[in-house]
């Protein structure tokens, strides 16, 4: 590889515009989601197809993005938080709701506008084996986002900017004909950021991006994901059901149960003061690394199964597994609002309850 | 050596502390067309009654393999197991294969990963679980679900009766891992292999299945080996571990010692590379590079093309070169061994 | 992270990629120049040896359709002498005589003309119209999807045979192109009209499966558009089944032809072709077996043929498959 030298420095160059356009503007709101809603019709019958209930898969989502932020999105499975994902790069139809972009609700786009929107959100999937084209060779893949908006890259350099943007994410560049198969978990991950980032996105959500790799490649990726939200000012929505990741790299933290968001603050809010009990129950469950910290935190084990999203309980969703449920929690949803522990909590009896011990020395 | 013997070895007596299964030297190779991958290189270790043994490894460090071994559930061809495997005693891999089956089951049985493909999914899991009576000790069927109830209430399925008839697919991901533990259990083993039990379960329910595990170990006091490649697990569940890089143990102690303070580089790294829920912590501190090809495992210390603490050419000492000596697993501290040249280094680093 | 850190840490993966059975030392050289799939394809193909018998074998018959005098040794099909009747093979007549007492040598080679474009042009037809139709219904699913398999249910609900030979009895009357004039062309339409179902059933599982995965929703998120996901994405990854489907269905295409000419449709003398060889040496297999051989093999050679060119192609599609 002779032209291309294999540093930091040059790679700046193949998402040059981004760096310039943010830091000053950081801050700034570019993603609000509100009431967002996805209600996927359950049917039944081959050929004469009826519909017999939904799945609210997602069911009234709010949240907020800020540019050069990340925020975590946790939850287990079937909370809907995937769906989150899709419904933000346009790959599923909302049922209900807006997402907002730069002060543009882009639920309804299509066309043009669409396609510049993408251009704009990308997203990063979980299985680094099903993302990637078998057929494609890595150069093949991580240059597609330049045949679809040809005003990014002129044809003429992209081979030379292909093998930059594989350089930045810590790949040789010299294997831009190597097909997918040939590489590792870890490395295929880092093709398929190469290919978001190809875009010059200002968003890139992040659907369980490492937790199909090994341990100690995952830092890796995380690392990566981290230095480029640096370089690039990118935002980040971050979904994941590792508690521990989610709270390494994010900035805020939304807890999702059963289609909705039931907590929301600040890393530090969300973990040490946790205000929901469902929020309480999944910090209490993550093992512990610290042998000292063994048994020293408050257990709460939840009994019973996530009930179906075909058919969720009234009012609170969490109430059927709740400890605190009464009466009120049967006819009324709580609302996510801050009940007095500083950040929001969709809880009727919120109340701060520290779970997880705090580490006194770093 | 007839049936009952086992069956009186199954139903002894828990002695904590005694020697129940010793794993020597172990070797597992795959031939295939395309080369000789070693997954397992010369593993060694011993379970006691009542003792939790956690296995902590990524893909492809032979963790798994060794314990399908011990299962003799590998197919022989293309597997080829070396060493001895010795269950009370009697090394498994000398005896006929009828001999062998009398002992999984009664002796040792196992849990997997994935428990919806673990479960046939057109017989009702009472009757799956009933079949364990019903083959081994010949029960009569109404017998056999009488039993298979009382073991789903045994791991703490809700309304066992009811939900005997129910199919698999009708049971949620952590009440089919509690089948499948059901069924592990269901003669008494005196040592039950998990083999990431949890890692396909979300973490509220990893906790409930870790307790069950827990507790049905203190009833019994049957030997638990843990496998996982999850840290906290590790930490939470077990007494001793031992930690798997390219198939070969690169350290061993209690969990106490080797998580406050590594001896061994990989075991370093892992720990450092791990964020955690406790504090959010500064920049991760990554292994570099991948875990290695088990068609092409470096020379010397397998580990030393990642490693932080190598010593290479000159300033190696004499034997203990990390890209040409292998390191043998040998005693650093009490009760600590570790398969590093440079153990003492990395202690207390 | 300083650029040296940066370099250092790609340098160690580099290294420690050595281990991973990856950084062979033959790292491929980019001289700017970036390979695809297709090009890729073609250098596998290269490679292959069960290609190359293929494709010489293809080009053997295909000099045989174009240029048949050349390989009948200057002989006429048409000129026959009863006297020599049912002949066995000879020095002088490799392959004997026919019941009219015509060299059966010029007759097979003659009859690959006919045989092939019957053959060639149904499975390109059947190709065709089963990878379109089945990736519009498997890829917009729906009513789509509705529409276009029902109307492959009705086909299936037709026999082949039965099918063509009420088009090609239809046909003359109509003054539809190629379908009227009762030449090969007409019989493979026929044939190909009434068996692209199965291939177009391949197709619309394939791409419904291909459709749901991660990297074609990567490529949707992207913005690509929908051609561009089908025939960059979808296709190549949906396609393998249905060549290895085509290329046997050659062989039964060109031996359907010789059922149609029984029943009165198909070709009919003084055309030649395999399939009326076949049909014919069939009477009379027991006195002169060399009737049915002779141009059973050379029909066996050319489904061979184009097996191993579908197997080889569909290796070469397949990134995993290469060394």
């Amino acid at each position: 590889m002779p032209d291309a030298q294999p540093t930091g420095a040059t790679a700046a160059s193949a998402a040059d515009a981004a760096p310039a356009r943010d830091r000053s503007r950081r801050g700034e709101t570019l993603l609000e989601i509100r009431g967002l809603q996805k209600h996927f019709p359950l049917t039944q019958g081959v050929v004469f197809k009826r519909t017999i209930g939904h799945v609210r898969a997602v069911d009234g989502v709010d949240l907020t993005l800020h540019r050069g932020e990340t925020v975590g999105l946790v939850g287990e499975s079937g909370c809907g938080k995937s769906t989150v994902s899709k419904l933000l790069v346009a790959l599923e139809k909302p049922t209900g709701g807006s997402i907002v972009y730069k002060g543009k609700d882009i639920t309804g786009l299509s066309g043009r506008a669409l396609k510049a929107y993408r251009r704009e959100v990308q997203i990063i999937f979980q299985d680094p084996y099903a993302s990637l084209n078998p057929r494609m060779t890595v150069g093949d893949i991580v240059a597609e986002g330049w045949a679809v908006h040809a005003d990014i890259a002129p044809k003429k350099g992209r081979l030379k900017r292909t093998q930059e943007l594989l350089d930045r994410v810590g790949l040789n560049p010299d294997y831009v004909n190597r097909y997918p198969h040939q590489f590792s978990g870890g490395q295929r991950q880092r093709i398929g950021i190469a290919r978001a980032l190809a875009l010059q996105p200002e968003i890139i959500v992040c659907d369980e991006p490492v937790s199909a790799l090994d341990v100690s490649v995952q830092a890796q990726v995380v690392n990566l994901l981290e230095d480029l939200q640096d370089e690039f000012g990118l935002s980040y929505l971050f979904i994941a059901h590792d508690l521990s990741v989610v709270r390494h790299i994010s900035d805020r933290v939304a807890v999702m149960y059963l289609g909705s968001i039931v907590e929301e603050g600040t890393d530090q809010q969300v973990y040490t003061t946790p205000s929901h009990p469902y929020t309480q129950a999944l910090l209490s469950s993550v093992p512990l690394h610290e042998p000292h910290l063994r048994g020293q935190k408050d257990r709460i084990l939840l009994q019973g199964d996530v009930p179906s999203p075909a058919d969720p309980p009234s009012g609170c969703r969490f109430r059927t597994r709740c400890w605190k449920a009464q009466d009120i929690c049967a006819e009324e949803p709580p609302a996510l609002v801050d009940r007095g522990q500083g950040h929001p909590a969709a809880c009727h009896f919120a109340e701060a309850r520290t779970v997880v011990p705090i580490e006194v020395a770093e | 050596m007839t049936l009952s013997d086992i069956d009186s070895t199954g139903a002894a007596p828990a002695v904590p502390g005694a020697s129940l299964l010793e794993v020597d030297d172990l070797h597992v190779e795959f031939r295939q067309r395309s080369g000789v991958v070693n997954a397992v290189n010369g593993v060694t270790y011993t379970l006691a009654e009542g003792q939790t043994l956690a296995i902590l490894g990524e893909s492809g460090s032979g963790k798994s393999v060794s314990a399908q071994a011990i299962m003799g559930i590998l197919d022989t061809p293309p597997a080829v197991v070396r060493g001895a495997i010795r269950f009370q005693g009697r090394d498994m891999l000398t005896m006929s294969a009828e001999e062998q089956r009398k002992i999984r089951g009664p002796g040792i049985s196992m849990i997997f990963q994935d428990a919806l493909s673990s479960l046939n999914p057109v017989y009702s899991v009472g009757w799956q679980i009933g079949e364990m009576f019903r083959v081994h000790q010949g029960a009569s069927r109404k017998e056999a679900k009488q039993r298979a109830i009382e073991l789903m209430d045994r791991v703490r399925i809700p309304a066992a009766a009811k939900r005997v008839n129910d199919y698999p697919h009708q049971f949620s991901g952590g009440m089919r891992q509690r089948v499948m533990i059901a069924m592990a259990i269901a003669l008494d083993p005196r040592i039950l292999i998990a083999d990431e039990p949890t890692t396909a379960l979300d973490v509220t329910v990893q906790a409930q299945v870790m307790d069950l595990l827990k507790d049905l170990q203190q009833e019994t006091g049957m030997g638990l080996i843990l496998i996982t490649h999850d840290l906290g697990v590790v930490n939470e569940v077990a007494d001793d571990v031992a930690v798997m890089y390219a198939g070969r143990i690169v350290e061993r102690g209690t969990v106490d010692d080797v998580f406050t303070d590594a001896a061994h580089p990989y075991t370093e790294g892992l720990m450092k590379s791990v964020p955690q829920v406790e504090a959010k912590g500064g920049r991760l501190q990554p292994i570099v590079g991948q875990p290695p090809n088990l068609a092409a495992i470096p020379s010397g210390c397998p580990f030393h093309p990642r490693c932080a603490h190598r010593r290479l050419g000159a300033a190696a000492a004499p034997g203990r070169e990390c890209a040409t000596d292998v390191p043998p697993l040998r005693l650093v501290t009490t009760g600590r061994e570790a398969a590093c040249h440079y153990s003492e280094e990395v202690l207390g680093a | 992270m300083t650029d040296q850190q940066q370099a250092d840490l790609r340098h160690d993966e580099v290294a420690a990629g050595t281990t991973t059975g990856l950084a062979s030392p033959s790292v491929d050289a980019t001289d700017d120049r970036q390979n695809s799939l297709w090009s890729d394809a073609w250098g596998s193909l290269r490679r292959n040896a069960l290609f190359w018998v293929g494709a010489v074998l293809t080009v053997l018959l295909i000099a045989m359709a174009l240029f048949p005098g050349v390989f009948a040794r200057g002989v006429d099909p048409r000129a026959c002498d009863l006297a020599n009747s049912k002949a066995r093979p000879s020095a002088d007549h490799w392959f004997g005589y026919d019941v009219q007492g015509c060299d059966y040598l010029s007759n097979v080679v003659y009859g690959a003309r006919n045989s092939l474009i019957i053959g060639v042009f149904a499975v390109a037809v059947v190709l065709v119209l089963g990878v379109v139709v089945g990736a519009l219904a498997g890829y917009f699913g729906g009513f789509t999807d509705g529409i276009l398999s029902r109307i492959a249910d009705i086909f299936y609900a037709l026999p082949l045979i039965l099918g063509a030979l009420v088009l090609l009895r239809v046909g003359p009357s109509t003054d539809l192109p190629i379908i009227s004039d009762r030449g090969p062309g007409a019989v493979a339409l026929a044939l190909a009209l009434f068996g692209w179902m199965t291939a177009m059933r391949l197709v619309r599982s394939q791409v419904i499966a291909v459709k749901s995965s991660d990297y074609v929703a990567a490529a949707r998120a992207m913005g690509a558009s929908n051609s561009r996901i089908l025939l960059r994405h979808i296709l190549p990854n949906a396609v393998a089944p249905v060549l290895v489907y085509t290329t046997i269905t050659i062989g039964v295409l060109i031996a359907a032809e010789a059922t149609l000419t029984y029943l009165g449709v198909g070709l009919q003398r003084p055309a030649i072709s395999w399939g009326l060889q076949i049909a014919a040496g069939q009477d009379s297999i027991r006195s002169a077996p060399h009737l049915v051989l002779f141009p059973s093999i050379v029909l066996t050679l050319t489904v061979m043929a184009f097996i191993m060119m579908g197997d080889a192609l569909r290796d070469a599609l397949d990134p995993r498959q290469r060394a």
